[in-house]
Parts: structure tokens; C-alpha cells; sequence
């Protein structure tokens, strides 16, 4: 895509720095109209502040960003009524019911919320046996789902959700992202942000971030497949004895447990993986661990994120 | 120690309790093995909280058993504060004190001897890699490090059982690599590890899991039993099939 063609969000530059923390650090992006589009990293890699600032409740420290075509630091006014934001800590009023909160989010921006009910009824339906109940007395999912209705009642043309499906059940998180799927056939631009590398794929682009640096941006596909060396999983019973087996094969680059298998990159490049994954079971199995299984698999994301992201932060 | 070893570090026997009508925990039978990592996954509202106040001496059970680290839930609570770790998602640190300080707070919430506290102190910054910051704020520390070392300091008073309530949330994938590698250490040291998570990738690094759904057990046993007994490829799939049974059958 050429940069004309990202119309919905173009970010060039953005730097953002808290006291010595570095929360932005040289961003730049854009996001085309129509886009499902993620942001995934961890805790701290500057996530939420770039939401902030492009939802026009922060100003960066450099760089310029429009969304919508509007800059976000000096068309704040014509910005705030087309955009939708849905902060990752829950921020509605707890002893408001749901249907006050609705009410009063769709009063904030001048709309009702009869005008605007065909855009939220898939979700609110799900929220209407519990219209009467205080907002601070929902489970967790139906915070969410009230969350993302305020947020959608003024029918904005691009909605940023930050973190919506941090610490919400596996389940919870898959009805989520159908519903974002739905907003999506509905020509929103959505721009969502999750520290669950599995959720990319959800996505039609993503941007894996890491620490205020963009590490890739692309398709999931593209970006598992850019993993660009031979990746094995190993299988055996005994799980941490093959961890620690593994890791002290001398050809080892990385092994990392992944769900049930051990993901395994070895430092012979120029090796044939048949050859290297016939070698590394021989080890194992010279280690005891008879019922060991080395296969060639394709990376994902996550191994890509873990490739990219360099060493873990140091402590001080 | 003088007691006895214990093979079971937790026995549960149709353990209920009711909130008014409402029953958030619903007769509810497991036992865990000393030494075992034990996943206790459920969806938001299965009552996964509920149990575990039960199994840490915070609230009663309304009807049912329970022994944890061989005390009784009705009558032995304290015993069973004093022999669990306990691990928050949300706040284990205090922020503003250092790492030193909080270990040595921690170490006197558990009557730690002051040679006792000293040795466990520098062994943990040791293994942490930690002697160089132990006088920074835990509020400076990147979110990883603060978790790895919450777990630490969880474990400082030797418990027989940690209880972690999703350790690794927002945590990056490295990390919690890492922290699992503690998991696993703290268990081949022979702790007990009792850990909620909502990575369903985690629930597979367990030796044995369960499922609640609305208040009971939905599946409890080993990844490999579970994926052959209910046909699956991944814990990910058996908690959907659980956890929403209609939805699954709808969609």
C-alpha cells in the first residue's frame, strides 16, 4: 500500500517520553479506511500512549499523526465527535445502570440512542436482560460489551480499543473479536490494541511492538512466515527434563516451550533441518528421553514477536 | 520439619459454597499432589475466585471438605495462611520500597529468623540475578521482572503450596517463558503450584488442569488425558467446548 491509501491513521515520527522513560520512540505507520488493525505487545511497550495520543488525549513530544485526515494535536475538536475510544482500564460509571451509562455517552456527543440503536443492537441485545443493573455490578464480559456500546452510541467512523480483552477469559475473548469481526463488515476502521499474540491473527494487519519500537508491520501470515529460519518442535512426556536437555544441546540457538511442545532454532544455518532434527533427537534420546519427537514446524507470530524482541528488559 | 511428608497437598470433597441462591461453587472434588503444577482455569464468573478464598483460608466453604497442606478450612485457617504462598495479579509488591525492603517485610510478616531472612534474602537475588538493583524501587521495575520477583518473595517462607492467580498477564513472551521456568524449578524443588491463567498455551505446561464451568468441574486431568478423552487438539479447544457449550453447538 502507498501512503496515500492509508487514510483512516497516518503516524510519522511519534515520540512520547515519560520523565526517562521512552514510551514512543520513532513511530511511524499509517491505516487504511476499513482496516482491523492490531497493535500486540506486552505490558509497557507504549501501547496506550500512542492510543492516547491519537484519540487526542495526550500530545507527543515529536513527530505528527492524523487520524481521519485531522491532526491530532490541533484539530482536537473535529476529531473527538468521528472517534470512538474504549480505554483499556474499565471507565464507565460504576453506579450508573447500563442503560444510564448508555444514555448519557450518547448525550455527551448530541445523540440518542434510539437514532443510533441498528449500530450497537448486536451487542446491547446481549446487555438488555441486565438494563436496570449497576454497571460496577456486571461480570467482566458484560463490562466490556457496555464499554464498547458507549463507545460505538455516537457513531464514530474509527474506534480505538485499547486492550479490550486483557485478562478475559479465553471464551469471552473469542465472542469478542465476532463482534469486532461484525463492526469490521460494517465499514468501521477499528483499531485495537492486545498483549495476546494469538489474537493477531484476528486482524488484517497487525504491528508488533515491543518497548516504543514498531518490530514489524504486515499481515500475520506474512509476518509469522518472516521468521526466515528453520524451526522444529520437540515432543517428549517428561516436559522440563527436555527443556533443560535441549537447552544444553551445543547447537541449540533458542528452545522455548510452546503449549505442549518445546519450539527449538538450531545455530546451523546451513544445516538441512533433516539433518539437524535427526541429530538433536539422537541427543535427547542419549539424554533418557526415549519417546522424544523432533519435527519441522511452521513459525507463528509469537515466534516471530520472541525473535524480534531481542533480550527481556534488564531489571535496573 | 517433624510432619510427616504429605502426598497430597490439597483434598477437596464436593466442597460448595452458596452466596444467598446463588451457588458459586458447586460440590466440587479434586485432590493435588505434592509437587504438582496444577492449572485451575474457568471462564470469568465460573467461581475459580470463590474456590481459591476457600483454599487459602479466606472465606468458609459452606458445605463440603477440604485439607490444604493437611489443615482443615473450617478450623485451621491460620495454620493454612502460614504454610501457602500467595501470589496476586494485581498487587504483591509494595512500589514504593525497594526490592531489599520488601523481601525483609515479607520475611517478618513470617516470623523469618534474622539469619534465616539474610541467607533466603541473597540466595534470591542470586538466583534472580537481582544483587546489583536490590536497592531500587519495585515501582522502576519492568512489569516481568516485578512479577518474577513477587513469585520469589511468595516463596520466601518455604510454603508447601503457591498459589499464583494469572502470574503472567501482559507479561511479553520471553518473560513468561521465564517465569514458567520458576514454576517449574519451585516444583522440582517439590512445591506445590496451584496457577490460574487465561493463556490457554499455559494450560498445557501444567502436569494436571482443571475446568470449572458455572461453579463445578467440567475436566480435570492431565493436557494428553484431557485431548484424547473429548476428542480435542488443544486446552484451547476443550475450554471452549466447556465453557460455552451452546455457543460452540450454535456458531
Amino acid at each position: 500500500m502507498t501512503p496515500a491509501t492509508f487514510t483512516a491513521v497516518q503516524i510519522e515520527g511519534l515520540s512520547k517520553r515519560f520523565g526517562s522513560t521512552v514510551a514512543l520512540e520513532n513511530v511511524t505507520l499509517g491505516i487504511a479506511t476499513g482496516e482491523l488493525f492490531g497493535f500486540i505487545g506486552p505490558d509497557g511497550a507504549g501501547k496506550t500512549t500512542l492510543f492516547r495520543i491519537l484519540v487526542t488525549l495526550i500530545l507527543p513530544d515529536a513527530g505528527r499523526a492524523t487520524v481521519l485526515g485531522r491532526d491530532v494535536t490541533t484539530q482536537i475538536w473535529e476529531l473527538r465527535r468521528r472517534v470512538g475510544y474504549m480505554p483499556g482500564r474499565f471507565s464507565l460509571y460504576p453506579d450508573l445502570s447500563v442503560e444510564e451509562n448508555l444514555r448519557f455517552f450518547a448525550s455527551v456527543f448530541g445523540a440518542s440512542v434510539k437514532e443510533q440503536y441498528d449500530l450497537i443492537a448486536p451487542i446491547y441485545d446481549q446487555l438488555a436482560p441486565f438494563k436496570d443493573r449497576r454497571a460496577g455490578a456486571l461480570s467482566g464480559g458484560m463490562k466490556q460489551k457496555l464499554a464498547l456500546c458507549c463507545a460505538l452510541v455516537h457513531r464514530p467512523e474509527i474506534l480505538f480499543l485499547d486492550e479490550p480483552t486483557t485478562g478475559v477469559d479465553a471464551v469471552s475473548r473469542r465472542e469478542f473479536w465476532e463482534l469486532l469481526d461484525r463492526l469490521k463488515a460494517s465499514g468501521l476502521t477499528i483499531v485495537v490494541s492486545t498483549p495476546y499474540m494469538d489474537e493477531a491473527d484476528r486482524c488484517g494487519r497487525v504491528a508488533l511492538i515491543q518497548r516504543g519500537r514498531l518490530l514489524a508491520v504486515d499481515a500475520p501470515a506474512r509476518i509469522a512466515a518472516s521468521f526466515g529460519r528453520p524451526l522444529f518442535t520437540i515432543r517428549a512426556a517428561e516436559r522440563y527434563p527436555l527443556l533443560l536437555a535441549a537447552r544444553a544441546y551445543p547447537n541449540a540457538a533458542t528452545v522455548f516451550p510452546f503449549g505442549d511442545v518445546l519450539h527449538y532454532t538450531d545455530r546451523r544455518d546451513a544445516m538441512a533441518p533433516e539433518a539437524i532434527a535427526r541429530e538433536l533427537a539422537d541427543h535427547l534420546r542419549g539424554h533418557g528421553l526415549t519417546d522424544v519427537e523432533v519435527e519441522s514446524t511452521a513459525p507463528t507470530i509469537e515466534d516471530t514477536f520472541m525473535a524480534r524482541m531481542g533480550e527481556p528488559e534488564r531489571a535496573a | 520439619m517433624t510432619a510427616a511428608p504429605n502426598a497430597t497437598a490439597i483434598e477437596a470433597h464436593e466442597l460448595t459454597r452458596r452466596f444467598g441462591s446463588f451457588t458459586a461453587v458447586d460440590q466440587i472434588t479434586f485432590d493435588v499432589a505434592a509437587g504438582e503444577v496444577f492449572g485451575f482455569l474457568g471462564a470469568n464468573g465460573a467461581g475459580k475466585t470463590t474456590a481459591i478464598r476457600i483454599l487459602t483460608g479466606l472465606l468458609s466453604p459452606s458445605s463440603g471438605t477440604a485439607r490444604v497442606a493437611g489443615h482443615d478450612v473450617y478450623t485451621e485457617s491460620e495454620a493454612i495462611k502460614r504454610r501457602i504462598g500467595y501470589m496476586s495479579q494485581k498487587f504483591s509488591l509494595y512500589e514504593d520500597l525497594t526490592i531489599r525492603e520488601n523481601i525483609r517485610l515479607y520475611g517478618g510478616i513470617y516470623d523469618l529468623s534474622k539469619d534465616e531472612l539474610r541467607d533466603r534474602t541473597e540466595r534470591m537475588l542470586a538466583r534472580l540475578g537481582l544483587e546489583q538493583s536490590a536497592g531500587t524501587q519495585v515501582r522502576s521495575l519492568p512489569l516481568g521482572w516485578r512479577q518474577k520477583l513477587a513469585f520469589s518473595v511468595a516463596l520466601l517462607h518455604e510454603p508447601s503450596i503457591v498459589f499464583l492467580d494469572e502470574p503472567t498477564s501482559g507479561v511479553d513472551p520471553i518473560t513468561r517463558r521465564q517465569f514458567w521456568e520458576l514454576i517449574y524449578e519451585a516444583a522440582a524443588r517439590g512445591t506445590t503450584v496451584f496457577v490460574t491463567t487465561h493463556y490457554m498455551d499455559e494450560a498445557e505446561y501444567c502436569d494436571r488442569i482443571s475446568i470449572m464451568v458455572a461453579g463445578r468441574i467440567g475436566a480435570l486431568g492431565t493436557p494428553a488425558e484431557l485431548r484424547q478423552r473429548f476428542g480435542v487438539e488443544s486446552m484451547d479447544e476443550l475450554f471452549v467446548r466447556l465453557a460455552r457449550p451452546t455457543a460452540s453447538a450454535a456458531s
